[in-house]
Formats: C-alpha cells, sequence, structure tokens
C-alpha cells in the first residue's frame, strides 16, 4: 500500500507519533504542565519561608536545587506512561507500535518535559534564592544539562514498570531513588564545584561519570523495555 | 501476500489458574474462524494472543506469509475491534485515524481516512473530539482505525457492541468485504452476528 | 547431615575465636591477636561485619542471577530462588548496616557520616527495599516476577557507579578509603597477623556456607508452598 518505507523511517515515524500524541494532548489538557510549574513554585516557596531569611552555606543549597528538581521530576514524568494503564490506551500502543518507538517517543517526551521542568526551578532559584550563586557557568550548565538527561532517561524506565502496578504513586519515588542516587550525588557536586568558582577542568570526572550514566542507563533501558511492556 | 494462521495445543493460565488448554486451528485466506463460548470462557484472551497482546503460557500460535512473521511484521496485518480497545477521545476522529496510522510507521492519506469515514457514517463528525461521540458512533470508529491500513487479519470481539441496525449493516458488509479479502476472525456469544464460518474454536469444554 | 554439623561446628569455632581470643599487644601464643592501635578490641567487628556485608552482596547477584534466568525461561521456580536470595540478602544488609554503624559509634564517633562504603550499604538497603515494594504491587504472578528481575537488573547497572566511582570524589572514614589518616587498610591487608586471616577467611566462609544452605531451605520450603497453591 504505502511503498518506499524503510524499516528506518517507519520506525522514525511511529516514534515521532507517541511524542507527538503525548506532546498535542499535553497541549490540550495541560495537565501535567501546570502541575509542575505549580510544584516548583510551592516547592521553592516553602523553601523560602524555611530559611526565613537566613542564609544557608552554598553547599547546602546545591543539594536542595537539586531535590526539588527530584521531587518534580518524582511528580510529573511517570504521567506518560501512567495515564496510557490508566485510561486503557496501552492496547492501541501494543497493537499498532514497535515497543522500541513506544519508548523512543516517550523517553523523548521525558527528556523534553525533564528540561522544562529544571530549566524553570534552576531559574526561579537563581532569582530568589539569594544565597546561591553561580560562579563557573561553564561547569553549572553542564551540570544541568547532563543532569536532567540522566534523570528523564532512568525515571523514564521506572516511569513504565510502575505503571504496571497497583500503587504507583508512592512506589514511583521508592523505585526511582536508588537507581537515581549515583545520578544525584554527582551533579549536586558538580553543583557545588560551580558554586565554588572552580575551574572547569575540576568537574570534568563528574562530567565523566553523568556521561557514563546515561549511556548505561538508555542502553539498559532500551535492552529490558520489551520485557515490562509485553504481556 | 497469503496469510495463514495456525495454532497447535494453545494454553493459556494466569496465576496458576487455566484459562483454556489444547486448542489447535489453522485458518487460511478467504476464511472465517469464530471464537466461540460462554462469558468468562477466555474468548478475549484468545483474541489478544491472535493478536500479539498475549504470549500464551504454552503452545504454539503463529502467522506465515511464505515462512513465519516476526513480532512486527504481525502487527502490520492485523486489525482489532474490541470493547477494551480504547481511543484516544481527546482528538478527533480523523486525528484518531491518523494517529493510529503513523503509530504503524504509515503515510497518512486524508483522503482515504474521509472515505472510510463515510462509510462509517462518521464523516460529517471527523473533526468533532471523540470524546463527545456516542458508544454506537466510538464502535464505528474503533472500525475506521482497524481498516485504515487494510489488513490482511480482522479480528472482531464482540462485533455489533453498541450498533443500531444501521450500524450493523454497515458491519455485516465490512466481514464480506473482508472474508473476501483475508481472513476473518470473530469472537462472540451471538452467533447470529457471523454467517460461513469455516472454522470454529469452543472454548466452553477447554478448561 | 554431616554438612550441617560441620557447619554448625565450623561457625561455633569461628564465633569463639573472633570474641575469645585475647588481644595483646605482643602476641606470644598462636590464640592471641595482635593490637591495632586505634582498634583494639573493637577489630573483633571484622569477623562479623565484612561477611554480613560481603553475602549481602553476593544474595543480590544470585537474585539477579536467577531474576535473568526467568526472563529467558519463565521458569516460576527460578523466580521462587530470585526473590529466597533476595529476602536473605535484605536481612544480611542490615545486618551488614547496623555492626557497621556500631563500629562507626565506637570509632569515629557517631553511627552515621555518609562516607561512601556507608552510602553504598545503605543504597543496598534501599534496593531490596524497592524490590520488596515493587513485588507487593502487582498481583498477577508472571508480571511480578517480569518486573521484579527487570528492576533488580537496572539496579545492578547502576551500582558499580557508587563502588568504583564515589570514593574518587570524596574522602572518606572506611578503613581503605581516599584520606583514611590511620590506614587501618583495606581488610585483607598486611596489618592482619596470620592467626587473624585465617579466623576472617573461616568466618567468610562459614557464612557464605550457612547462605548457601538458608537459600536451598527456604527455596525448598517456597516450592512446597508453591504447588499445594496450585493444587487447592
Amino acid at each position: 500500500m504505502t511503498a518506499a518505507n524503510t524499516p528506518l523511517l517507519r520506525w522514525l515515524r511511529a516514534t515521532g507519533a507517541v511524542f507527538m500524541k503525548d506532546w498535542r494532548s499535553e497541549l490540550r489538557t495541560r495537565y501535567a504542565i501546570s502541575a509542575l510549574v505549580m510544584f516548583v513554585i510551592t516547592t521553592i516557596s516553602i523553601i523560602l519561608f524555611a530559611l526565613g531569611g537566613e542564609g544557608a552555606s552554598p553547599e547546602v543549597l546545591s543539594g536542595m536545587l537539586w531535590v526539588v528538581i527530584f521531587f518534580a521530576a518524582m511528580s510529573g514524568l511517570a504521567r506518560t506512561f501512567v495515564m496510557e494503564e490508566e485510561r486503557g490506551t496501552a492496547m492501541m500502543l501494543q497493537l499498532t507500535t514497535a515497543p522500541s518507538a513506544v519508548f523512543a517517543g516517550k523517553l523523548l517526551f521525558n527528556l523534553v518535559l525533564g528540561a522544562g521542568l529544571t530549566v524553570l526551578t534552576v531559574v526561579l532559584y537563581l532569582i530568589f534564592i539569594s544565597g546561591f550563586t553561580v560562579k563557573t557557568y561553564s561547569i553549572f550548565l553542564g551540570a544541568i544539562t547532563l543532569g536532567s538527561i540522566g534523570l528523564a532517561a532512568a525515571s523514564t524506565i521506572i516511569a513504565a514498570i510502575i505503571a504496571r502496578a497497583n500503587t504507583k504513586g508512592t512506589l514511583y519515588p521508592v523505585l526511582s531513588f536508588p537507581i537515581l542516587l549515583p545520578l544525584l550525588m554527582t551533579v549536586i557536586s558538580a553543583t557545588r564545584l560551580a558554586a565554588d568558582g572552580m575551574p572547569f577542568s575540576e568537574a570534568l570526572g563528574e562530567f565523566q561519570i553523568l556521561i557514563s550514566y546515561i549511556v548505561v542507563v538508555v542502553t539498559t533501558s532500551v535492552l529490558l523495555f520489551e520485557y515490562i511492556w509485553k504481556d | 501476500m497469503e496469510i495463514r494462521i495456525s495454532a497447535r495445543g494453545l494454553r493459556m493460565a494466569f496465576n496458576r489458574r487455566t484459562v483454556f488448554q489444547g486448542i489447535d486451528f489453522s485458518v487460511g485466506n478467504g476464511e472465517t474462524l469464530l471464537v466461540a463460548g460462554r462469558n468468562g470462557s477466555g474468548k478475549s484472551t484468545l483474541v489478544k494472543i491472535l493478536c500479539g497482546l498475549l504470549t500464551p503460557t504454552g503452545g504454539k500460535v503463529e502467522m506465515t506469509g511464505e515462512k513465519p512473521l516476526d513480532a512486527h511484521a504481525w502487527r502490520g496485518h492485523i486489525g482489532l475491534v474490541a470493547p477494551y480497545l480504547q481511543v484516544y477521545d481527546e482528538f478527533s476522529a480523523i486525528e484518531n485515524l491518523r494517529l493510529t496510522m503513523a503509530l504503524r510507521g504509515l503515510l497518512s492519506d486524508d483522503g482515504a481516512h474521509r472515505s472510510l469515514l463515510e462509510r462509517l457514517a462518521l464523516d460529517v463528525r471527523r473533526s468533532d473530539p471523540v470524546r463527545g461521540f456516542s458508544s454506537g458512533m466510538k464502535q464505528r470508529l474503533k472500525y475506521a482505525l482497524a481498516l485504515s491500513h487494510q489488513p490482511s487479519v480482522l479480528v472482531l470481539d464482540e462485533p455489533m457492541a453498541n450498533l443500531d441496525s444501521d450500524g450493523t449493516m454497515i458491519v455485516r458488509s465490512i466481514m464480506e468485504e473482508q472474508r473476501r479479502r483475508g481472513i476473518l476472525v470473530v469472537a462472540t456469544n451471538d452467533l447470529s452476528d457471523v454467517s460461513a464460518v469455516q472454522t470454529r474454536v469452543d472454548l466452553d469444554d477447554r478448561r | 547431615m554431616t554438612l550441617r554439623i560441620s557447619l554448625g561446628i565450623l561457625l561455633t569455632l569461628v564465633i569463639v575465636a573472633a570474641i575469645g581470643f585475647p588481644i595483646s599487644a605482643s602476641p606470644q601464643h598462636w590464640y592471641e591477636f595482635p593490637l591495632i592501635p586505634g582498634l583494639e578490641e573493637k577489630a573483633r567487628l571484622i569477623f562479623f561485619h565484612v561477611p554480613t556485608a560481603w553475602l549481602s552482596v553476593m544474595a543480590f547477584c544470585t537474585s539477579m542471577f536467577y531474576g535473568i534466568l526467568y526472563l529467558r525461561r519463565r521458569d516460576p521456580m527460578d523466580d521462587i530462588s530470585s526473590s529466597v536470595a533476595a529476602g536473605l540478602g535484605f536481612l544480611f544488609c542490615i545486618l551488614a548496616t547496623v555492626t557497621g554503624a556500631i563500629w562507626a559509634k565506637f570509632n569515629w564517633g557517631s553511627f552515621w557520616n555518609w562516607d561512601p562504603r556507608e552510602t553504598s550499604i545503605f543504597v543496598l538497603l534501599l534496593i531490596y527495599g524497592a524490590y520488596f515494594s515493587l513485588r507487593s504491587a502487582v498481583d498477577v504472578e508472571e508480571k511480578r516476577a517480569t518486573l521484579s528481575s527487570v528492576y533488580s537488573i537496572i539496579a545492578a547497572v547502576t551500582v558499580p557507579f557508587f563502588i568504583f566511582i564515589m570514593p574518587r570524589i570524596m574522602t572518606g572514614l572506611h578503613p581503605g578509603a581516599k584520606g583514611d589518616p590511620d590506614g587501618a587498610g583495606p581488610v585483607v591487608e598486611f596489618k592482619m597477623s596470620p592467626n587473624m586471616r585465617v579466623v576472617f577467611f573461616a568466618s567468610l566462609i562459614g557464612f557464605t556456607l550457612l547462605f548457601i544452605w538458608m537459600f536451598r531451605l527456604r527455596v525448598r520450603a517456597a516450592r512446597l508452598e508453591y504447588f499445594e497453591h496450585a493444587k487447592g
């Protein structure tokens, strides 16, 4: 029926369709985006309130930034899989789409969503949390880019797992935290280096770890996804 | 391509309870397979296995052209209409059609989509969100989604669910056409739903 | 039968030696341990803490091994073995964390310090906890087995990042970590006299055999339970 369709082209089309579906659906309902924005604003407000005008050391503030980002991710990145299960539309995807395309499309969606929530959190944090100033921007940018990618990667595969379980909400952070801890520790360390004004070369070790983490997690996820997805 | 679906010793169990076992059948082009049985006998389970949605606990089922088809090719040849297959109701009818084609990796042709929707008496409402559709309209939309890629195998679980007499007539002509073009699989309680059955699987005595 | 008795005797000897052998500054007899400055009597904990930590890792590897087998063969027996191993590993991990915290309190003043190895054993504890939370949240057996196997594999690939890479970034208090002033050394170092090493390895072997024995026993029990359910 439709000629001149290489398998790669078909796969790309399918991946794009999964991404665009989630994207368009989100634009129409705006549910996840508004929940995430409110979450970030609320959490930063609570932190400001708790600090009570007093400062905290740059080390503590570096860690707290990623606490906010982690929990924001936990509140928003599971939706892409959980919604399909809850609405019963997962079967349509299983019926029509190659599993690898489903995973790739949803990973892409979470990468975009994750980047958005990271940028929002960082911007609000820099503006409102006065004790936190970045001295080495190159390290900081590297940290938030790689951190956000790694966060999205790990969160997506765990989201796929919990979507098939019962108590999805509380299970998500429980499963995600041990997996994400290496990423969080590394990225907090890099953020501290950026806040302390260290030269870029000091953070190379951290970046190496972050990049290998991303590669390992994505590779493992791709290999294991079909076991999770197929009944 | 001439397609044949065959099953040998098919068995399905959940949590150590056997739903059915010892299922054998073979059905080829131009033939109809009827899956019959009371409610709860496992008709939908067998349907899901045929569509590649479930892995059987035991036995074998395969779809062959010149040689056995892999999961990907299998998916490409099947169209399913079932009560448990949900559509994306925040999108419109034509958006759903474009979506399912793209999910299969295929290019969309809006002209073809519109004629398909017209045949199913949905063209007028093609741009309205499916959320506002009646149950009969949703059922007809499911037929459109199942047929848009012209599948060799059309699988219908409760084919006449939610349909009025007009809808029923449309579906009967679809079933006729599918019989001529490829394989038709029908799972139902109501035997008047389907005529001219070549192969019949009765799930009532297969526990 | 004889194996069980010999195992019992071995472990009794180990415990007696570990707790009973006196420590003196200049050991004269074969049953005296040398005094390690800074550790003294607390050194005895090595005979218990390290084997339990070692076992909690071994058990996790065993659990993951059977998990991978399950993904390939879909044999419910593999899943039973996987969850039994994880259960034992959880137990030993709790023991390792507690004995480690006791050691930390007596040597460094506080129960917990977040040095890399402490963090690693804690993460292992979290992984075990997550594994069992996941299992209890899935009703369908086949899905439960698949999801927990997949999760243990994902957890396993992130663990090396701790063990090999974290100590690079952070200095630690643990013997053998970067920045450890006394250099009480990684465990199997020259600081342990020959007779200490004998007791230590005997303990390691004894605990490992204990694990194997407990594992086989519990797998047998779990299988019987499984088949009884199938009949009813």
